[in-house]
């Protein structure tokens, strides 16, 4: 067996393992922890696939700013209330929305299947030079995107605080 | 990518975790000698030639100490939180170079993994804190996030400055690339918010909020005692370590000011290895004493403080150092200009902070709610 399909086996095995303590666990910080580990195994696969800067996103993004306000979200409330979470009204939602996922992946998996074993590593100057010139109004959208977020949360906190 | 390299990795992440433990007493040691210094004090004396083996015997103390663990503490969170805290902060020198080619692995993208995995760490410190299950833990872990969060952002905006002046995000490269004038001199005030929110990103004295004794009683450590304690101090360490030694590579220039005297004994031989690497570890350690200087010299700064500092201050004078490096490098402008417009902005952050200082305030900046206030749900 190869290193980067042992590497892989491993890295799958943690990441669905994350998943399922995020579904089984009943508290909530736990899933929480789950989670992270779930996502820097996703980081890990990354890395397999030669995607490096993906990785490193993935790490900074998920690993560090995403759990981190998760976290501080469960803090701030009321651990009391949410301290077993077992069973609530969106179960259908969520296993219809699994179900789609799934369908969705699995039709592409089936319809694209896997394209040979070539793998290329995109530097970080391609990369930011496509990022720049053919996707810049996609960029500039997420931007303008991001921007309004931020100054809706400004503005709901401030609304909240005058009452 | 194969076994072979892989283990080579693994032999040298060993060898680095025992370089940073000699690393970590010999910087406990220097911080109280120096503290000591400031405050007309010795210092440890008794143990071994000047108290250098001080910091030896309170590590045995450590690991000899009973571990404690509150009854109702969340037990495997409680566990996990000092490893989460220690393998980020760790994983980070992987990529940090000592010298030319004295490093683990060289990553193409090594300045952007330095910057994720630093972060990283911040979850094992609100863990630590919310797994104790003490109201002083949950506290200090939820100002760890805050500050660190916050902190990050002009630490990442500074570091992407530096990769475009350097074009590169190799450690090396950016090294190699600085030549004789450093970044510190092209980009004084660059240099300046990557020292303080360095500092604030550690949680060194003047941004030691979330550890602050009189506030938390040790933060989220409060209720590790023992060899766990111990992993927490030990994290710090290198953590403090990482951020002197990205200083003194990103803008001091790293390896190149002994390049002369490497050149003479021959630039591939084991002496010029041995000459880059003290150069490096001298600036690091100035570095380190500057850090011990501030925190025997200034005052805990207040959480809104802290707070106003970081997203008033320096966030919006991080994206301004980036704004002044792409005008230098859009319009190819002469060096002396971007000199002259960091120092021309560092010139005026200081006056404003020396006016702000000599003027008294004028209302309390804290807002006060009555008890009553706070309790009702909102």
């Amino acid at each position: 067996m190869s290193l980067s399909l042992a590497l892989f086996a491993v890295l799958a095995a943690v990441c669905l393992g994350g998943g399922l303590g995020v579904v089984t666990s009943s508290n909530v910080a736990y899933a929480a922890l789950f989670l992270l580990v779930s996502l820097l195994a996703v980081a890990g696969v990354y890395v397999l696939l030669l995607a490096e800067f993906l990785a490193l996103v993935q790490v900074l993004i998920y690993g560090g700013a995403v759990i981190i306000v998760l976290l501080f979200a469960l803090m701030l409330t009321r651990i009391q209330e949410f301290d077993h979470v077992t069973d609530n009204p969106q179960k259908p939602l969520a296993v219809l929305a699994a179900a789609t996922l799934l369908g969705v992946l699995a039709v592409a998996l089936v319809r694209g299947g896997p394209r040979g074993n070539t793998l290329q590593n995109v530097d970080l100057e391609r990369l930011g030079t496509a990022l720049f010139s053919s996707w810049v109004i996609p960029f500039e959208i997420v931007g303008v995107l991001l921007l309004v977020v931020l100054l809706g949360v400004v503005i709901i906190t401030q609304a909240r605080g005058e009452r | 990518m194969n076994w072979l390299d892989l283990g080579l990795v693994v032999v040298g992440l060993g060898l680095l975790l025992g370089a940073l433990s000699a690393v970590v007493l010999s910087l406990v040691w220097l911080e109280r000698k120096f503290l000591g210094r400031l405050q007309m004090r010795l210092g440890p004396m008794v143990v071994g030639p000047y108290g250098t083996l001080q910091s030896v015997a309170d590590g045995v103390k450590l690991i000899l100490k009973e571990d404690i663990r509150p009854d109702w503490a969340d037990i495997r969170v409680f566990w996990v939180a000092p490893v989460l805290v220690f393998v980020p902060i760790f994983m980070v020198w992987l990529t940090i170079p000592f010298g030319p080619g004295l490093v683990v692995q060289s990553l193409d993208l090594g300045l952007f993994y330095v910057t994720a995995f630093l972060v990283t760490s911040i979850v094992g410190l609100v863990m630590a804190g919310w797994g104790s299950a003490n109201k002083y833990a949950v506290l200090g872990g939820l100002r760890a996030a805050g500050q660190l969060i916050s902190y990050e952002i002009p630490v990442i905006m500074v570091v992407a400055a530096v990769a475009m002046l350097a074009q590169s995000l190799n450690l090396e490269v950016i090294v190699a690339k600085q030549g004789a004038l450093p970044y510190a001199i092209l980009m004084p005030l660059g240099f300046f918010l990557f020292f303080v929110s360095g500092l604030a990103e550690v949680g060194r004295t003047p941004f030691d909020i979330y550890e602050a004794d009189s506030e938390v009683v040790g933060g989220p450590f409060v209720e590790y005692s023992g060899p766990h304690w111990a992993v927490f101090f030990l994290a710090e360490y290198i953590n403090t370590f990482a951020v002197s030694i990205l200083t003194a590579l990103l803008f001091l220039g790293g390896w190149n000011w002994s390049l002369t005297l490497r050149d003479l004994v021959g630039l591939d031989s084991l002496w010029a290895q041995a000459i880059a690497l003290a150069e490096v570890l001298i600036k690091t350690y100035a570095i380190f004493l500057v850090i011990v200087w501030i925190r025997g010299t200034f005052p805990r700064i207040r959480i809104d403080q802290l707070m106003a500092l970081g997203w008033k201050g320096l966030v919006p004078l991080s994206f301004l150092v980036v704004l002044l490096n792409g005008f230098y490098l859009f319009y190819r402008l002469p060096e002396w200009s971007l000199v002259a417009a960091n120092l021309a902005v560092l010139g005026g952050l200081f006056a404003y902070l020396y006016r702000r200082a000599q003027t008294a305030p004028s209302a309390p900046t804290i807002q006060r709610f009555p008890a009553r206030e706070l309790r009702r749900v909102r």
